[in-house]
C-alpha cells in the first residue's frame, strides 16, 4: 500500500506537535489536571488529541466542493492509524534523538518527568512501544470517527465535548451543586470526574442531542421568521438574564471572582467593540483609556492620592472620569485620524505604552504614585454598604449593570445613523466621506465612546482591587481585549460576551486567573494559537455579525444569493421597466 | 448667477498636470456632459470639485460660496453629489442600508437620541427609511421589494451603477455629478438610463454633469458638451457643435487607442 | 456662454483649516517647542558644568548610533514584507528574538569549552550563522503557516495574525528555554578595550556592531539591486499580479523576502549580544516596536530609509532624553527612552506621513 502524502503530512504534524508540547513542558503540567479519575488527565488528553486530530484529518483527505465526502469507518480508521503511527514515531524519535544529551541547561522542560509522561511511566524501551501503540490507535479512532455517518459523528463529539466540559468546569458545578454528597457523586476527591459519572453524562448528552434534534431543527426555523424569531430572541435574552442574575448567588467567592473578570472583558470587549468593530478603527492602546478610568477613579476617591486628593463618593466621581476619558479619547483620536488602518494601529500601540511609562516614570510619582500606585481605593458606597472586591457576590452585580449600559448603547447605536456612518467608514472611507459623513466626527465620536466604556471598567476596577499600580495596563491588555473581540466576532455584543467567557473565563485574563489557572505560563501560548487559528479558519468570529461575515464571505453569499430563486443575480431580461 | 462656476481650475499630481487651468459653469437646471480622451483629465475634475483632492489653484464657485479646498463632506452637505467612475458602493450593506447612508448629512440625530430612543430619534428613522425606499422607487421595479435587504455586492453591475447614482440622489443634492454612469451596461441598459438622466432633470429638478464616452447617450441626454484634453478644456458648445470641431476630431483620432466608446480609462485617483 | 458676474466671495482659499489642522499644527508647534526650549536648557547646564560630561555625550551618542543600527537592520525586514505583502509583520521582533536566544545555545557551548577566549573571532562568526540560519528559518516558518493563505484578505486580516504568531512564538520560546534572563558569555577580551578612531575612542564592541551592520545593509543592497532574486523582488514589491504574469514565481519571491528578513534580523540578533548580552523570551518585543518606527520614519519601503531611520531612533531614545527632557526639568529621563522612541514614532506620522526618504509601496497600497 502505497502511502497517502495526506495522510504523511498529517502524521508529521500530530508528531511534531507531540513533541513540541513535550518539549515546552505543556504535557508534564497539564498531566497535573486530572478530568477522569483516574485514567485521563488534561496531559495525556493533549498527548493523544494530536494523533486524533492528525487522523481524522487525514481520513478526511481532500475536501472537494463537488463531492460527497465518503463515511467509512474501516477506511477512515485504517488512514488514521497510519497517521497516528507516524506521529508516534515522530514523537519516539525526537525523544530518542534528545535523550543522550543533557539539554536542561537550555531546555528546561526536556527533562525526566516529561520522558516518564511520554512513555506512561514505562521506561523509554517499552514507554516508545506503548505511546506508538496508543498514538496509532488514537489516530484509528479519530479517523474512525471521520468515518461515521453524521448523526453518531455528532453524537460522539457532543457527549466528549459534555464529558470535558464537566471535568474542566467542576469548580463551577460543585459551586452550584452545593450539597458535598451530590458533588461526590459525580467528582472523585482528587479532581477529575468519575469513570461512571463521565459515562452517565456522555451517554445523557448523546441522548438529549438525539431526542430534540427535531426540536432544535424547528427553532432554527423559527429564528429565521421575523415575528417568531424576535420573540424567541427575547426569550432567549431573558433566560440569559435570568441566569446572569440567580448565577451569582449560586456560586461561591472564587467563580464570583472569575466572573467579574470576565464581565469587566466583556466590558472593555463591547467598548472595543465599537472602536475596532463597528468603526473599523484598529486600536491597540486600548488599555490607555482604562488605565485613565481606573487612576482617574483612584486619584478622586482614594485618601492616599499623592497630590490631589479630593475623597469623592466613587458616583459622583464617575462622571469626572467618564470627561476625563472622552478628553483623552480626543487627544488620542485626533493625532490619528489621517492615519492609515495600519498606522493607527501602531501609534495607539506606542500611546497605550507612552500612558503607561508616564504612569511609572518618577517624573508623574508625585501625581500618580509612580511604582508604589495608589492604594485604599474605597469601594463602591451602595446604601449604607461599600461595594468592592471584598464581597464579590455584591461587585459582580455592579459590573453586570455597566456591562448592561455598554450593552446598550452598542446595541441602539449599531443599527441607527451613526452606526450606518461607521460601517460605511469601515467599508470605504473615502467614498463614506464624499457622500457627506464627516468622517473625522465619525471616528471621534467611535474613540469617545469606546474610550468612556473603557473607564467604566477602569473605575470598576480600582474600587474592586482597592489599589491602582502600573502593571495593570501593559500591552498585553490591549491585546488580550482585541482576541477576545475577535474571537467572540466584530461587531457582535453576544460575540464578544462569548469570548470574554470562554478566553477570560476559562484561559484567565492578562493578571486574573481562569478556570484553568493553574497553566497561566501556556496562556498566552494559547491565545496566540488562537488568534491565529480564528485569522485563518473563521475570521469573522464565532457569534459574528451579519455585516462582518458578509464582508469575509461575500463570495459565498453573492453564490447564495444567485441560488435563491428570488435573488437572482444575473439580470433577468423580463424584469426591465 | 450660475449655479456652479469654475475659474482657472488646476491640479498637479506629482509633476503631471492633471487640470490645466479648466474653466467651467453650469446653470440650475442644465445637463451638460463633459467628454475627451482617456487620460483627459475628467474623473480628476470630479474629484477636485467633489473635494476629494483640493485644487493646487482655481476657484469653485457653488450657489454663491467658494468651496474650494473644503473637505468632500462639506461640499456634499451644500449640494454636490456625485457618483463613481469605478462604482464604490458600501459592498457589505444592504441595498437599503447603501441608500439610507446617504440621508447622513441631512440628518442630525446624535448619539444622545440614539441611546435614550428619543421620539425625534424615531421619527428620525423612520424618515430615512421611508426617504430611502421613495428614491430606490426612482429605478422602478429594479432595486424594489426584496432587493431592499440584500447586500449590494450581490447585485448585477448596471444594477450596482443605479444604486450608486440612488445614493447619491439620498444626499438631496441640487448638482449631481455622474461619472460614466452607463459603462458597462447594455443598449437596452443604456437607453434606460439615459431616460432616468432626463427625470432627474425634469422630476427631481436636479442639474446634472455627467462624464460620458457613449456619443449616442451623450448627444440625447447633454445641453451642452465641454471638451476636456491633457486636462485643458479645448471646446465647448451644443453636441453638433462640438462633434465637427476640428480640434476635437484631432484629440480623439490622434491617439491609435483612445476611441470614444471605450470603457477603460485610468486616470489619476 | 459664461457669464461676467463675478461671484462675491472669490477668494483662492487652497485649503480650508478645520479644527484638526489645528490640533495637529498645536502639536507640531508644541513639540518643536519644547525641543528648542529642552535643547537649549541642556546647554545651558553643559555650560554650568551641569549633566553629562562632554565623555559622557560621546558615549551616549556612540552607543545610540550602535543599538541604532541594530535597530535598521530588523527594520529592513519590516519594511521588505511591508513594502511586498503591504502589512505590519507583527512577529518580526520575534523572529529577531529566536535568532539571539539560539545563538546563545552555540556562544555558551564555545565558551564552556574554552573556544569562545581562544578564537573570538570564528565564535562570532559562529554565532552570526547560527543566529541567521535560525531567524531565517522561524521567519520562512511563520510565512508558510500563518501568511501564506491570507494573500488577498482584508489588510488588517494578517496584521492581527501576526499578533497571535508573536505571541505563540514568544511563549514557545518561553516553554522550550524558561522564562529566566540569560545571559551570553562576556565579549571576549580583543574586543573589551576602545579602539580609537580619529583621536576619539570608542568601545570595541560598539565599533564592530557599526561595522557588521554597514556590511550586512550593503550586502543586501547588492543583493537587491544586482542580483536576478532581487530585481523579482522589487518587481514583486511594485505589483504582485504583474509581476506573476512576467514568469517571476511570486509565492517564491516571497518567501525569499521573508527570508532575507529574517537573515538580517538573524544579524541583529548577534549584535544585541554583543551590546546588552542579556536575553529571554519578550527580548523581541520592544526592539520589534522600535525597529518598526525605524521603518516608519526612514520611509516604509524604503531600505536605505530603513537603515536611516534606525540610526535616528537610536540617536532619539538615546539622546532624547538626556538633551531635551533633561533640559525641560524632568527627573529621571532615562525611564523615559522607551516614551520617547514611541513619541518619535507619533511625531514622524504627524509631521512626515511618508517618511523622512518617502514611502516605496506596491501599486495596490499606494492612496
Amino acid at each position: 500500500m502505497s502511502l497517502d502524502p495526506l495522510t504523511r503530512r498529517w502524521g508529521l504534524i500530530g508528531g511534531a506537535i507531540m513533541a513540541f508540547t513535550g518539549a515546552i513542558g505543556m504535557l508534564v503540567s497539564f498531566d497535573e489536571r486530572i478530568l477522569i479519575s483516574p485514567i485521563l488527565s488534561l496531559g495525556y488528553l493533549t498527548l493523544l488529541l494530536a494523533p486524533a486530530i492528525a487522523g481524522h484529518m487525514a481520513a478526511r483527505g481532500k475536501v472537494s466542493v463537488l463531492e460527497e465526502p465518503e463515511h467509512d469507518v474501516a477506511q477512515g480508521a485504517q488512514k488514521g492509524l497510519v497517521a497516528g503511527l507516524i506521529a508516534g514515531v515522530f514523537a519516539v524519535v525526537f525523544m530518542l534523538a534528545v535523550n543522550p544529551f543533557d539539554l536542561s541547561e537550555f531546555f528546561p522542560n526536556i527533562n525526566d518527568r516529561m520522558f516518564d509522561m511520554m512513555t506512561f511511566d514505562f521506561g523509554l524501551g517499552l514507554g516508545s512501544v506503548v505511546l506508538i501503540v496508543a498514538s496509532a490507535l488514537a489516530g484509528a479512532a479519530g479517523g474512525a470517527i471521520y468515518g461515521l455517518d453524521d448523526e453518531p459523528r455528532e453524537g460522539v463529539f457532543r457527549s466528549a465535548i459534555w464529558v470535558i466540559l464537566f471535568s474542566l468546569f467542576e469548580l463551577v458545578v460543585s459551586d452550584v451543586i452545593e450539597v458535598d454528597a451530590i458533588v461526590d457523586l459525580i467528582y472523585a476527591r482528587g479532581g477529575g470526574l468519575h469513570i461512571w459519572s463521565a459515562i452517565i453524562i456522555g451517554a445523557l448528552a448523546w441522548w438529549l442531542g438525539v431526542r430534540y434534534k427535531g426540536r432544535r431543527a424547528e427553532l432554527t426555523q423559527m429564528a429565521k421568521d421575523s415575528e417568531a424569531g424576535s420573540r424567541l430572541r427575547w426569550s432567549l435574552i431573558g433566560v440569559a438574564a435570568l441566569l446572569v442574575i440567580v448565577l451569582p448567588m449560586l456560586v461561591g467567592g472564587i467563580v464570583n471572582e472569575l466572573l467579574i473578570n470576565v464581565a469587566l472583558f466583556i466590558l472593555m470587549g463591547l467598548g472595543l467593540n465599537i472602536v475596532v468593530g463597528l468603526a473599523g478603527l484598529l486600536d491597540l492602546g486600548y488599555v490607555a483609556f482604562f488605565a485613565v478610568g481606573a487612576y482617574g477613579m483612584a486619584v478622586l476617591t482614594s485618601p492616599l492620592s499623592p497630590a490631589f486628593s479630593p475623597e469623592l463618593n466613587w458616583w459622583v466621581a464617575l462622571p469626572v472620569v467618564m470627561v476625563l476619558a472622552a478628553i483623552a479619547g480626543v487627544l488620542v483620536g485626533t493625532p490619528v485620524i489621517r492615519m492609515r488602518g495600519d498606522y493607527l494601529a501602531i501609534v495607539t500601540l506606542g500611546f497605550g505604552e507612552i500612558v503607561r511609562i508616564l504612569i511609572l516614570s518618577d517624573w508623574l510619582t508625585p501625581f500618580l504614585g509612580g511604582a508604589q500606585g495608589i492604594t485604599r481605593i474605597p469601594g463602591i458606597p451602595l446604601g449604607a454598604t461599600s461595594v468592592s472586591g471584598t464581597s464579590p457576590e455584591l461587585f459582580i452585580y455592579m459590573t453586570m449593570l455597566l456591562v448592561g449600559v455598554a450593552a446598550y448603547i452598542s446595541y441602539r447605536t449599531q443599527e441607527s445613523r451613526i452606526g450606518r456612518a461607521w460601517a460605511a467608514m469601515r467599508e470605504d472611507e473615502d467614498v463614506a466621506e464624499a457622500i457627506g459623513i464627516s468622517t473625522v466626527q465619525a471616528k471621534l465620536l467611535a474613540f469617545v465612546t469606546g474610550a468612556i466604556i473603557a473607564s467604566f471598567a477602569g473605575a470598576l476596577f480600582s474600587a474592586k482591587v482597592g489599589t491602582v499600580f502600573h502593571n495593570s495596563f501593559d500591552v498585553l491588555v490591549s491585546i488580550i481585549i482585541l482576541v477576545v473581540v475577535i474571537v467572540g466576532g466584530m461587531g457582535s455584543i453576544r460575540g464578544v460576551a462569548l469570548g470574554a467567557l470562554i478566553l477570560i473565563g476559562v484561559l484567565g485574563g492578562p493578571k486574573s486567573q481562569g478556570l484553568l489557572g493553574e497553566f497561566a505560563e501556556f496562556k498566552l501560548l494559547i491565545y496566540g494559537a488562537i488568534l491565529v487559528y480564528m485569522m485563518l479558519q473563521r475570521p469573522e468570529g464565532l457569534l459574528p455579525s451579519v455585516r462582518r461575515s458578509r464582508e469575509l464571505h461575500q463570495e459565498e453569499a453573492a453564490q447564495d444569493a444567485w441560488l435563491d430563486k428570488k435573488g437572482s443575480f444575473i439580470e433577468e431580461p423580463e424584469a426591465s421597466v | 448667477m450660475p449655479l456652479l462656476e469654475i475659474r482657472g481650475l488646476e491640479k498637479q499630481f506629482g509633476g503631471i498636470k492633471a487640470l490645466g487651468g479648466v474653466d467651467f459653469h453650469i446653470d440650475e437646471g442644465e445637463i451638460v456632459s463633459v467628454i475627451g480622451p482617456n487620460g483627459a483629465g475628467k474623473t480628476s475634475f470630479f474629484n477636485v470639485i467633489s473635494g476629494m483632492f483640493p485644487p493646487d489653484d482655481g476657484t469653485i464657485v457653488f450657489d454663491g460660496d467658494n468651496v474650494a479646498g473644503h473637505l468632500p463632506n462639506e461640499i456634499t452637505k451644500r449640494g454636490i453629489a456625485r457618483t463613481f467612475q469605478n462604482v464604490r458602493l458600501f459592498p457589505n450593506l444592504t441595498v437599503l442600508e447603501n441608500v439610507m447612508v446617504g440621508q447622513h448629512c441631512r440628518t442630525k440625530q446624535g448619539i444622545w437620541g440614539t441611546i435614550f430612543q428619543t421620539k425625534a430619534q424615531r421619527e428620525e428613522e423612520q424618515m430615512i427609511e421611508d426617504n430611502a425606499k421613495e428614491v430606490l422607487s426612482f429605478f422602478g421595479t429594479r432595486l424594489a421589494g426584496y432587493r431592499h435587504d440584500q447586500p449590494a455586492f450581490v447585485l448585477s453591475y448596471a444594477n450596482r451603477r443605479r444604486l450608486e447614482i440612488a445614493r447619491a440622489m439620498a444626499t438631496e443634492p441640487r448638482l449631481i455629478l455622474l461619472d460614466e454612469p452607463t459603462a458597462g451596461m447594455n443598449p437596452k441598459e443604456t437607453v434606460e438610463l439615459t431616460e432616468l438622466i432626463g427625470k432627474l432633470r425634469s422630476d427631481r429638478g436636479l442639474t446634472v454633469v455627467i462624464i460620458e464616452h457613449d456619443m449616442k447617450v451623450v448627444k440625447n441626454v447633454s445641453d451642452r458638451v465641454v471638451v476636456l484634453d491633457h486636462g485643458v478644456k479645448i471646446a465647448e458648445g451644443d453636441y453638433d457643435t462640438v462633434s465637427t470641431n476640428e480640434d476635437v476630431i484631432e484629440a480623439y483620432l490622434g491617439r491609435p487607442h483612445g476611441e470614444a466608446g471605450d470603457d477603460e480609462e485610468s486616470e489619476y485617483e | 456662454m459664461s457669464t461676467e458676474v463675478a461671484p462675491e466671495p472669490v477668494r483662492s482659499r487652497r485649503f480650508k483649516f478645520n479644527w484638526v489642522d489645528g490640533f495637529l499644527w498645536f502639536l507640531r508647534v508644541a513639540a518643536l517647542i519644547a525641543i528648542v526650549v529642552g535643547v537649549v536648557g541642556s546647554i545651558q547646564q553643559f555650560a554650568d558644568g551641569e549633566g553629562p560630561s562632554a565623555a559622557a555625550w560621546r558615549d551616549l551618542i556612540v552607543s545610540s548610533i550602535s543599538t541604532g543600527s541594530m535597530y535598521g537592520l530588523i527594520a529592513l525586514g519590516y519594511s521588505m514584507v511591508y513594502g511586498v505583502l503591504g502589512f505590519i509583520n507583527f512577529a518580526h521582533g520575534e523572529v529577531f528574538m529566536s535568532g539571539t536566544m539560539v545563538g546563545l545555545i552555540s556562544a555558551t557551548m564555545l565558551f564552556e569549552n574554552g573556544f569562545w577566549d581562544s578564537n573570538p573571532w570564528i565564535s562570532i562568526l559562529v554565532v552570526l550563522v547560527v543566529a541567521m540560519i535560525t531567524s531565517t528559518l522561524v521567519a520562512v516558518a511563520i510565512e508558510r503557516v500563518a501568511y501564506r493563505p491570507l494573500r488577498g484578505a482584508p489588510r488588517l486580516i494578517p496584521l492581527i495574525t501576526s499578533i497571535g504568531v508573536s505571541f505563540f512564538v514568544q511563549y514557545s520560546f518561553a516553554g522550550l528555554f524558561g522564562v529566566a534572563i540569560r545571559n551570553y558569555p562576556p565579549a571576549p577580551s580583543q574586543l573589551s578595550g576602545n579602539v580609537d578612531i580619529l583621536g576619539i575612542p570608542i568601545a570595541g564592541t560598539r565599533l564592530l556592531v557599526i561595522g557588521v551592520a554597514v556590511v550586512s545593509m550593503i550586502g543586501l543592497w547588492y543583493f537587491v539591486t544586482q542580483t536576478k532574486t532581487g530585481s523579482a523582488m522589487r518587481a514583486v514589491a511594485e505589483d504582485k499580479e504583474i509581476a506573476g504574469l512576467m514568469g517571476i514565481d511570486v509565492d517564491k519571491t516571497i518567501v525569499t523576502t521573508f527570508a532575507v528578513g529574517g537573515a538580517m534580523a538573524g544579524v541583529a540578533g548577534l549584535l544585541w549580544a554583543l551590546l546588552f548580552r542579556g536575553v529571554d523570551f519578550l527580548t523581541g518585543f520592544l526592539p520589534g516596536i522600535k525597529a518598526f518606527t525605524a521603518a516608519v520614519l526612514g520611509g516604509i519601503g524604503n531600505m536605505p530609509g530603513a537603515m536611516l531611520g534606525g540610526v535616528l531612533l537610536g540617536l532619539f531614545e538615546g539622546v532624547g532624553p538626556q538633551l531635551v527632557l533633561a533640559g525641560l526639568g524632568i527627573p529621571a529621563v532615562s525611564q523615559l527612552k522607551d516614551a520617547v522612541a514611541f513619541a518619535a514614532l507619533v511625531l514622524v506620522l504627524i509631521f512626515r506621513p511618508t517618511g523622512l526618504l518617502g514611502e516605496r509601496l506596491g501599486s495596490e497600497d499606494r492612496v
